[in-house]
């Protein structure tokens, strides 16, 4: 049997037009545009031709970027938009838990906020009173039920919200995104709460940005993108796809905003350098700053030995900007000399995005001895296992004299990003493993969800 | 849309709690609470009947005491306009039931009429007390006709509450002019003055406003002592208010599902 039926569902929402938000009663009659301007001129599809049907009693995810369609989907099964095309049929009683609490009214009590909102939800009065308790109980707000709720704190308003909804008792539960809100123990709570909803054969829909909670809890899973379907099906394999995708677009930007800093780079080094004589090269290059490790993004240098290029590459050898934990990742320096040297050093810097350095070596430390640079070619340094945790990062690369004279210095204008599926903390991830004695005994919770399938 | 009407029936209770939060929550926090609902039209009278026997002297006999006769036609007054205007905001201060909840949206305009009403009648006992001070002569049959009067005036605003309430949703300016078209409204009404002092003229224009029968029925039944004449013309009243809210609750279905785009 199915709990949600969506056909052929096209929601086309109006963009603002300038000129709608100037009109007014007046001169719509005037001008006589007023059937006009209630028609739309400049359309966009928030929801476009998408079919898809849950069975009742499974859990069913929808994720997606921002702006991807999810929550106006939400909506259209909930009834609170009509779909300009299509259908959307549920059968059963539906809770959406898509703004919590959106029905209290300040000045009154909890207590009377959840029997109006428990009537709102389609409670009677006596099912209400049946579940007074265990909705308090359940918000946590046993010792404020009877204050008004304007002095609630957001977490107890969203609480109270959260529970007076999970207990209309649905046959169809909508969440939104709701799991964001409250602490740790309130967010357990309502995993719970959910566990217990699919235990008893009702049906959930999801929308959420927790692709864990998606592969964990969902038995079906739907990939929205710009409104049209991406992918449905096994949750694992949705999310996979998904995750890929958002790397995709991830090493898109990290290549226009790389592509940016080295323009502005360029344009400031420029800029300094047509202040000096122009057409002599500085014996000093202008703008050293004193303590490299602090400066702001940027290039200087005298350039005798040039850095042409930089790439950032992973196993497969192809330049890239997002690479996985524990892979093999090197950074290729492309040079050229102007003329012969011989007193230079490469150096690396790895940072954080607060600007933390992570690692830093050059030519010199490592005792390589300088001998001569000439012509065109390149220096790659290779990082046999990126052991680092997620984030995004950002490289210096240099070649300078021994005594720190920069030939060319490219500070911070090269990132990458680590993706990770495990969301531990620090900067460092050493290899490692656990071992227990049987005293102690544990299970695995969760199989890697970076490991994820195609 | 008759269909959508039906199930008006089926939140009944959700509109009554509605309207008693709305009332709760009006005085919450108060010191004199639901005391203001018989302070408020009292202090009205008060300022009215200084205005008229002591500033403004000159009145026709029959119209003796000016401060009833006035109370009667002010206390409706005030129910119906403070309905329209409340409602003119009412689903853009509700929009987020309408956007996140399943909500049917002409809940929030009727609840608004609906607690007005109540504080209507509430009102209704500060009148009572001056009928009886100044021994009005009241007959059973005439007060009998008094809740018919309530009802017409009741759908009337439901009606017009409705359409201003979604109106406003795709024209804000409606609020806007409302209040200066209450005012308008307000004067082209017998309330402060007797419909007896128009020329004939001036009556027929009067008679295609709507509240003006509402006010002489008012005024009919309380105040003039004699047979309720104006029975017609509110039977015509009523049957026109049912027109109005019937088309004013077709509008309304209309745009039902712009609200939760444009709130």
């Amino acid at each position: 049997m199915l709990a949600i039926e969506a056909t052929d569902v096209t929601k086309i929402y109006r963009r603002y037009g300038r000129r709608h938000h100037f009109a007014t009663l007046k001169s719509a009659l005037l001008t006589g545009s007023l059937i006009r301007d209630l028609r739309a001129e400049e359309r966009f599809a928030a929801v476009d031709n998408v079919s898809f049907s849950v069975r009742a009693g499974t859990t069913f995810g929808i994720v997606g970027r921002n702006g991807s369609g999810k929550s106006t989907m939400l909506k259209l099964v909930a009834g609170i938009t009509k779909p300009t095309r299509g259908s959307v049929t549920v059968t059963g009683r539906i809770s959406a838990l898509i703004e919590l609490g959106a029905g209290f009214h300040p000045e009154i009590s909890g207590r009377e906020n959840v029997f109006i909102n428990g009537i709102m939800l389609g409670l009677s009065k006596r099912e209400i009173m049946r579940r007074f308790d265990e909705i308090v109980e359940f918000a946590e707000v046993r010792d404020f039920i009877d204050a008004p709720v304007k002095t609630y704190s957001s977490g107890m308003y969203v609480r109270l919200g959260f529970a007076v909804a999970i207990h209309v008792d649905p046959d169809v539960l909508l969440v939104d995104e709701v799991l964001a809100v409250g602490d740790q123990s309130f967010t357990h709570k309502c995993l719970d709460k959910f566990a217990e909803f699919k235990r008893r054969g009702k049906t959930i829909l999801l929308v959420t940005h927790s692709l864990e909670l998606v592969e964990r809890f969902c038995d079906e899973a739907l990939w929205l993108d710009a409104g049209r379907i991406r992918a449905t099906g096994d949750p694992r394999r949705v999310v996979g796809a998904y995750i890929t995708d958002v790397a995709k677009s991830e090493e898109r930007q990290l290549a226009a905003d790389d592509a940016k800093a080295r323009g502005e780079a360029v344009r400031a080094e420029e800029s300094g350098a047509s202040a000096e004589a122009p057409g002599e090269q500085p014996a000093e290059p202008p703008e050293v700053p004193p303590d490299m490790f602090k400066a702001g993004e940027g290039r200087w240098g005298s350039r005798e030995a040039e850095i042409t290029a930089v790439e950032i590459v992973g196993e497969d050898g192809v330049p890239g900007h997002v690479f996985h934990a524990g892979d093999r990742v090197s950074v290729r320096v492309r040079f050229a000399a102007r003329e012969v040297v011989s007193d230079f050093v490469f150096g690396i810097g790895l940072f954080n995005a607060e600007g933390v350095c992570c690692y830093g070596t050059n030519t010199e430390i490592e005792g390589f001895e300088a001998e001569r640079l000439e012509g065109e070619g390149e220096a790659v340094f290779t990082i046999e296992h990126l052991d680092l945790v997620d984030g995004t990062y950002k490289v210096d690369v240099a070649i300078h004299r021994r005594d720190g004279y920069p030939y060319d210095y490219h500070r911070l204008l090269h990132s990458f990003r680590v993706k990770s599926p495990a969301k531990d903390v620090g900067i460092y991830r050493p290899r490692h493993s656990w071992r227990f004695s049987p005293e102690a005994k544990l299970s695995v919770a969760r199989k890697d969800p970076g490991e994820s399938p195609d | 849309m008759f269909r959508n009407l039906a199930q008006l029936v089926r939140y009944r209770g959700l509109i009554q709690s509605l309207v008693a939060r709305e009332l709760k929550a009006r005085y919450r926090g108060s010191v004199l609470g639901f005391f203001w609902s018989f302070i408020n039209p009292l202090l009205l009278l008060l300022i009215y009947s200084f205005v008229f026997t002591v500033v403004l002297p000159n009145r026709p006999a029959d119209l003796e005491p000016f401060a009833l006769f006035m109370f009667c036609g002010i206390l409706p007054w005030t129910w119906f306009s403070s309905s329209l205007l409340e409602a003119s905001n009412v689903l853009i201060s509700g929009g987020n039931l309408i956007k996140k909840v399943l909500f049917p949206a002409e809940v929030l305009p009727i609840v608004t009429v609906l607690a007005n009403l109540v504080h209507f009648l509430l009102g209704l006992p500060i009148l009572v007390g001056f009928l009886v001070y100044y021994q009005r002569p009241l007959s059973p049959l005439e007060l009998a006709c008094f809740p018919l009067v309530v009802l017409v005036q009741l759908i009337l605003t439901l009606g017009l509450a409705l359409i201003v309430s979604a109106l406003t949703v795709h024209f804000r300016d409606i609020r806007d002019i409302l209040s200066n078209l209450m005012t308008l409204w307000f004067f082209s009404t017998p309330i402060i003055y007797p419909m007896s002092m128009l020329p004939p003229r001036g009556r027929q224009v009067l008679n295609l406003n709507p509240f003006t029968h509402l006010a002489v029925s008012y005024q009919e039944i309380l105040f003039y002592p004699g047979p309720f004449g104006h029975w017609k013309w509110l039977l015509a009243t009523g049957l026109a208010a049912t027109g109005l809210f019937l088309a004013g609750y077709f509008l309304f279905d209309r745009l039902r599902d712009s609200f939760a785009e444009e709130v």
